[in-house]
């Protein structure tokens, strides 16, 4: 027998998928996560999945992760101290970013600066030059650079160097040649350069893309290290190690670490991939998504079974170039705080959070101020009055306290406090659905919404009644998706080049040639992990614009697309998606920006997990009856284990359905049903 | 005043009970309007000042015409009062006259695009959104004229006009405008642009509407600008005394040689209400850096500074306008009579905002920032290149944000809200242009205990033959430190001619032929000072020199002494001794000496004769 693993650690749990590679049989494992050093997290729930499977750790070939090892080391700013090699008159690039002080008129007053991800203490200047046509007009100068580099040394302080010179997306040699004298010097850190990254427009962006990776690079490479040799002891050295990237793509583990920027958004990435695949498999391939945890929400939308790209990561207030599944980020979690400025009276939820520590007011960790959570255990919809299993232990008396700080300023019940607190910290997530919907031109109401993450299923109920997107569907292990995703994902790599052309200037042939070049090296990467030509399949991505335009789009066609159509086809393509967007086209101007080609992993299709042969009754399903709050008035609710629900069930709410890490609410007038997946599907009674 | 827009449904709006929650969802909805428009506007527009600067705004407003979420300020009502004719829906206004709508926008390059905003036949709101073009016609490429003496040399005046009618384009207009500019496509891209934004808004509104209700969304915004009552009445009570104080600052010179003006405002609280009185200004100039501004937009920049003390997240509006009284003389440089040129407006424009600093600060010293980066400076470029087409470059400029009480300003950045510079490879790619230095500079920030921000210093090298011209500001008087901290440095523009030459270039200064290979240094301010900067930790003054924005003698003006790259505390205790008693007790305000004296020393500090005290003509009443 083999096994496949999905491993994704998180900040607070590390959580545990393994899939039987025959037969589809899944187990699933949660232990807390190690943030001093994450393989150890990883091991215990390795060592704790096999002890409660029965499984030989010898039969698990593939380990597949998600990691916030290299966001961590972003928002720690426990990053490495890196050294940047600027153009002359450049050394300052990253001070004075592109010079904007965040927040409205006066946002100047309260902005503090955070330090730079490479010091100005440790920036040199490079005496070189090259021109906008990608021309040199100034030699690099060996000399001045050796003598440069030798200052830096002697600080003893760089960890990982950087080199990023001005248009050097035009021209690499300038860059590529500073690498080799360089690695003369410092010969025993790691050294990247921009145009390996990023060979794109604009100086800051390209300089702190290239940065962060330097940053998080020797934390990521001593984690992937730690890890595979581990997991090689225990497994033996035929085990392969890969890390699910920002893109949604899978990488190996070596590839990974040389290039970490492209793992910001492994986490998030995770949770949509395994939302698609349990969608897919019940054939709903248009879905909005959103994942709720503790501090924040993270939502996107999916077309066709396929997460959009973008090319920007955003961690806090870090922006890189590197491309990520489109996932918006609010600011409104289970554990955001509720309160009521004296002089307004407004009711506010976040952005503070208790986190996990002190956490909300029910769990009796310390924390006493009200949060999203609170709310929910005040409404009955996490029940306090049933012990669940594994579950944190809830004190209702302590959310109800909590509440009522912001009940009484604003003379309200507990419970209709409770529900505004609801109803604002779901408007927020409404309002980063859409952002990815109906302001990208998208009607919410041709897709189906998918809850998942520790507090999705809570909230997925009234999300699906203000998005009126259905079935909102809530997929099994809506607690450990992000796992799933993991272990259902494909290895992908992809190669770009800076290409700006008008399209009436260029050709066909042209355009050809710089795609097969591009080809050979999104290839290569998979062939060096053992995945012949024959098992990828390659798509090519032009990023086209009106020329002038800020903005551009990436518009994804087959070579044999372009064969066929030529170069109009990606004329009309963008003109469509153009028009979706923004309502208008234009006759002439496409500009295509850069070009891209994304080698893929073909094949190694699942099979099911398999649904048991349960024939169980609403009956038998039932751990309880209890209450909730809904709507100005209190309705009897029954409580059910998921874990006993069998496929068809069909209940109608208000109802509560538990599992292991997770609830579910069914509000009034809403019923569910199991489909073959095991998806719950809610929609409206009528 | 209603009465000019046309309704096929008349029945007048109700104000009904609207529970707290619903209000703040759709305050957080519209809130999340104004930021769709922004992003709207910068994916269409095509401009760079417009998508790569932000130089635009965006707003929403009741039916009434009060801004309810925005950033400048309702001109609604200015323009109502000043518009004869009749708005239905699907009607698109746009203007950009500032004499005719109450100065809601304050020189020609900024067009209004407004939009009435219909549900079921009745007009609910308003939705509207202005932005500088790249080029508006007259005098000079960019329409930034300095030498202008009337409005009618600084391009074509719109008046408010219908550029769509029932929702059908009005081309003809549209072509005749665009005639008159230099950069057609440019503004035709910018207009597209900001009428999507605007619409965009009025949908976002049709659909908050059709979820809450008419009623309850017309009754929320009133809620809303209550809200804002509520809380400025009590800002107001806390933060203006009702004994006056009085504050001064100035334009350092109009561009053709004399200077520098006065803008002096006076402030006091008469119960709840709130007194600005601009009496002792100086007169109107003959040139333009006149600048209209309109007494609600002053209310606006008072509101959006101190409301943030009490609630963060309320989104900021009109409500209160009642409580502030803002008093601006007729024909002064802030109220200029029609037809006075206008275009360089920017200047006094920010200092207005260091002359408020100033006077909220006297009251709350420990709460005000030291003088800052008070303007927007530009800089243009333009003629044919090597294939015969037009070019015309236009760049704003960025500095030293002032020391605060937070912590040290920002190096190189900007006090306007969305300002963001343009990427050098960018406008290397575009314009016959290199950008060989960019940096800031160092010593540029007032020391203190925050330190102020440096100045950016850009190092442009033309590759074309062209024309240049230059607005920039505090290269006479300083910006000011506060509570011990000193000036920062002013600005300078320097000229190295491909021949060798050297000149230095005026503040403000058109129409200056460059050569191909000529290379010119744009140096913009630092901020001032905040706090006592012997008291300053010595540590964050040896970062700064390991950093090389202070010098080793730079450090000095700390009472740091550093000697190979360490502090020498001995001989560092020993200079703040010293320096300290020198000095006595920290002064509020550090203006670097009087008008006289500066203007005494100006030629031999700054190369450029002390411009002329301001001569004033008697403007037609």
């Amino acid at each position: 027998m083999s096994y496949r693993l999905g491993v994704d650690v998180g900040g607070t749990f590390t959580d545990l998928l393994l899939i039987n590679e025959v037969n589809g049989e899944t187990f699933t494992a949660k232990v807390p996560s190690t943030p001093e050093d994450s393989s150890v997290g990883v091991l215990n729930g390795i060592a704790r999945i096999c002890e409660q499977s029965g499984i030989d750790v010898s039969n698990i070939d593939r380990v597949m992760h998600g990691t916030t090892v290299a966001t961590n080391a972003v928002l720690t700013g426990k990053g490495a101290k890196v050294g940047l090699i600027t153009t002359k008159g450049y050394k300052q690039v990253l001070q004075v970013a592109r010079s904007f002080c965040p927040g409205g008129l006066g946002g100047w007053v309260s902005f503090l600066k955070k330090p730079l991800l490479a010091p100005l203490e440790l920036t040199i200047e490079a005496d070189e030059r090259i021109d906008a046509s990608g021309q040199i007009i100034d030699a690099l100068d060996e000399k001045s650079l050796r003598t440069e580099l030798e200052k830096l040394k002697k600080t003893g302080e760089v960890e990982a160097l950087t080199i990023c010179f001005i248009n050097s997306y035009l021209n690499a040699t300038h860059e590529q040649r500073a690498k080799e004298v360089a690695a003369e010097i410092f010969t025993d850190i790691p050294i990247s350069i921009s145009t390996d990254l990023v060979p794109e427009m604009q100086e800051y962006e390209r300089t702190e893309t290239t940065i962060v990776n330097s940053y998080v690079r020797p934390e990521v490479a001593r984690y992937v290290d730690n890890l595979s040799r581990s997991l090689m002891d225990k497994m033996g050295d035929d085990l392969h190690l890969s890390i699910l990237r920002s893109d949604g793509g899978l990488a190996s583990a070596r590839s990974s670490a040389e290039s970490p920027v492209n793992l910001l958004m492994s986490g998030p990435a995770g949770g949509v991939s395994g939302a698609i695949h349990f969608c897919q498999k019940a054939g709903f391939k248009d879905i909005l998504t959103f994942d709720m945890g503790g501090t924040s929400t993270d939502v996107a939308l999916i077309q066709n079974a396929k997460a959009r790209v973008r090319r920007e990561t955003r961690v806090a207030d870090v922006t890189v170039r590197a491309p990520s599944v489109d996932v918006r980020t609010v600011g409104a979690g289970g554990g955001s705080i509720a309160f009521v400025p004296e002089l307004t009276k407004a009711l506010r939820v976040g952005p503070e959070s208790a986190g996990a520590k002190p956490g909300p007011a029910a769990y009796m960790k310390g924390g006493t101020a009200p949060t999203v959570c609170d709310a929910n255990v005040v409404l009955g919809y996490l029940p306090s009055d049933v012990q669940l299993g594994g579950a944190m232990a809830i004190n209702k008396a302590a959310a109800v306290a909590a509440v009522k700080q912001v009940a009484d300023p604003m003379g309200l019940s507990v419970e209709e406090a409770a529900e505004g607190i609801l109803k604002i910290a779901n408007e927020a997530m409404f309002g980063a659905l859409r952002l990815v919907s109906v302001e990208q031109g998208f009607d919410p109401r041709d897709f189906a919404l998918v809850g998942f993450g520790g507090a999705g299923p809570l909230h997925a109920n009234a999300l699906g009644i203000l998005t009126q997107a259905w079935p909102t569907i809530i997929p099994p292990g809506p607690g450990v998706l992000c796992a799933y995703g993991d272990a259902t994902t494909q290895v992908r790599d992809e190669a770009s080049k800076t290409f700006v052309k008008l399209l009436e200037d260029t050709s066909k042939d042209e355009l050809e040639n710089v795609l097969n070049e591009l080809q050979e090296r999104a290839s290569a990467t998979l062939i060096a992990d053992g995945i012949p030509q024959s098992n990828q399949e390659i798509s090519f991505q032009a990023d086209l614009r009106y020329t002038g335009q800020a903005f551009q789009l990436s518009v994804e066609f087959t070579l044999s697309d372009l064969q066929e159509k030529g170069l109009e086809g990606l004329k009309s393509q963008f003109d469509n998606e153009h028009t979706q967007l923004f309502t208008f086209a234009l006759e002439s101007g496409h500009e295509i920006i850069m070009l891209r080609a994304i080698a893929t992993a073909s094949g190694g299709e699942l099979p099911m997990m398999p649904q048991g042969e349960r024939a169980n009754s609403l009956d038998d399903c039932k751990m309880a009856d209890s209450q909730i709050y809904f709507e100005g008035k209190y309705y009897p609710t029954p409580i059910y284990d998921r874990n006993k629900m069998s496929t068809n069930l069909e209940l109608s709410g208000p109802a509560i359905i538990c599992e292991m890490d997770s609830t579910t609410v069914l509000l009034p007038g809403y019923k569910a049903q199991v489909d073959t997946v095991g998806n719950i599907l809610i929609n409206p009674e009528n | 005043m209603n009465h000019k827009i046309i309704q096929t449904n008349n029945s007048p709006l109700q104000i009904v009970d609207v529970p707290t929650v619903n209000v703040d969802i759709i305050e957080n909805a519209l809130s999340n309007v104004r930021e769709e428009m922004d992003a709207v506007l910068f994916r269409t527009a095509m401009s760079p000042g417009i998508r790569e600067q932000g130089d635009c705004f965006p707003m929403i407003a009741n039916k009434d015409g009060k801004m309810v979420v925005g950033q400048f300020g309702s001109f609604i009502h200015g323009f109502l009062e000043a518009y004869e004719g009749e708005l239905e829906e699907g009607d698109v206004i746009l203007t950009n006259d500032p004499y005719m709508t109450n100065a809601a926008v304050s020189h020609l390059p900024d067009w209004i695009v407004l939009v009435p905003i219909f549900r079921n036949g009745r007009h609910i709101a308003w939705s509207a959104m202005f932005g500088h073009m790249s080029d508006n016609g007259g005098m000079v490429p960019g329409s930034i004229p300095i030498k202008a003496e009337s409005i009618f040399q600084e391009g074509i005046r719109i008046p408010p006009t219908k550029l769509y009618k029932k929702g059908v384009l009005q081309s003809s207009i549209l072509d005749l405008i665009l005639h008159n500019v230099r950069t057609p496509q440019w503004n035709r891209f910018d207009l597209n642009a900001l009428v999507a934004a605007c619409n965009t808004a009025a949908k976002r509104c049709v659909e908050i509407a059709d979820r809450f209700g008419d009623d309850v969304f017309y009754s929320t915004m009133e809620i809303m600008l209550e809200r804002n009552h509520v809380a400025m009445e009590a800002i107001i009570k806390m933060l203006i005394p009702e004994e006056p104080r009085t504050f001064v600052d100035y334009v350092c010179d109009d561009g053709v040689g004399m200077g520098p003006y006065k803008i002096q405002c006076k402030m006091w609280r008469e119960g709840s209400r709130a007194i600005f009185d601009f009496e002792g200004t100086d007169p109107q100039a003959q040139s333009s850096i006149n600048f209209y501004m309109s007494e609600d937009m002053f209310k606006m920049f008072f509101g959006s500074f101190t409301i943030n003390l009490v609630d963060p997240q309320i989104i900021f509006n009109d409500g209160f306008y009642d409580l502030v009284d803002v008093r601006i003389p007729e024909g002064s440089l802030l109220k200029p009579r029609f037809p006075a040129a206008l275009s360089g407006r920017t200047h006094a424009l920010g200092r207005i905002f260091d002359v408020m600093g100033g006077l909220l600060g006297q009251g709350a010293p420990e709460a005000m920032n030291a003088a800052g980066f008070s303007d927007s400076p530009h800089l243009f470029y333009s003629g044919y290149d090597d294939k015969g087409e037009w070019f015309q470059l236009f760049q704003i400029g960025f500095g030293g944000i002032p020391g605060r009480p937070i912590g040290d300003g920002p190096d190189g950045h900007s006090l306007w809200p969305g300002f963001t510079n343009v990427p050098n490879e960018f406008i290397e790619a575009y314009f016959p242009l290199r950008i060989e230095n960019y940096s800031t500079i160092i010593d540029s920030g007032g020391a203190g205990l925050h330190r102020g921000g440096n100045g950016l210093s850009v190092g442009y090298r033309f590759l074309n033959d062209g024309s240049i011209a230059i607005h920039d500001e505090r290269w006479l008087t300083y910006p000011w430190g506060v509570n011990g901290g000193t000036t920062g440095q002013r600005s300078t523009k320097i000229l190295e001619r491909a021949d060798g030459t050297r000149e230095i270039l005026p503040a403000k200064c058109d129409g200056i032929k460059v050569k191909k290979g000529d290379l010119l240094y744009f140096n913009t301010w630092g901020g001032g000072g905040w706090g006592d900067p012997y008291l300053r930790d010595t540590n964050d003054v040896l970062n700064d020199v390991k950093r090389e924005l202070v010098s080793v003698e730079g450090a000095k003006r700390y009472g740091v002494v550093i000697i190979d790259n360490k502090v020498d505390e001995v001989k560092t205790a020993e200079l703040r001794a010293s320096l300290t008693e020198q000095r006595g007790e920290t002064q509020l305000f550090d203006f670097g000496g009087t008008i006289e004296e500066i203007k005494a020393r100006c030629f031999e500090e700054t190369g450029l004769p002390a411009p002329e005290t301001p001569r004033f003509i008697k403007s037609r009443t």
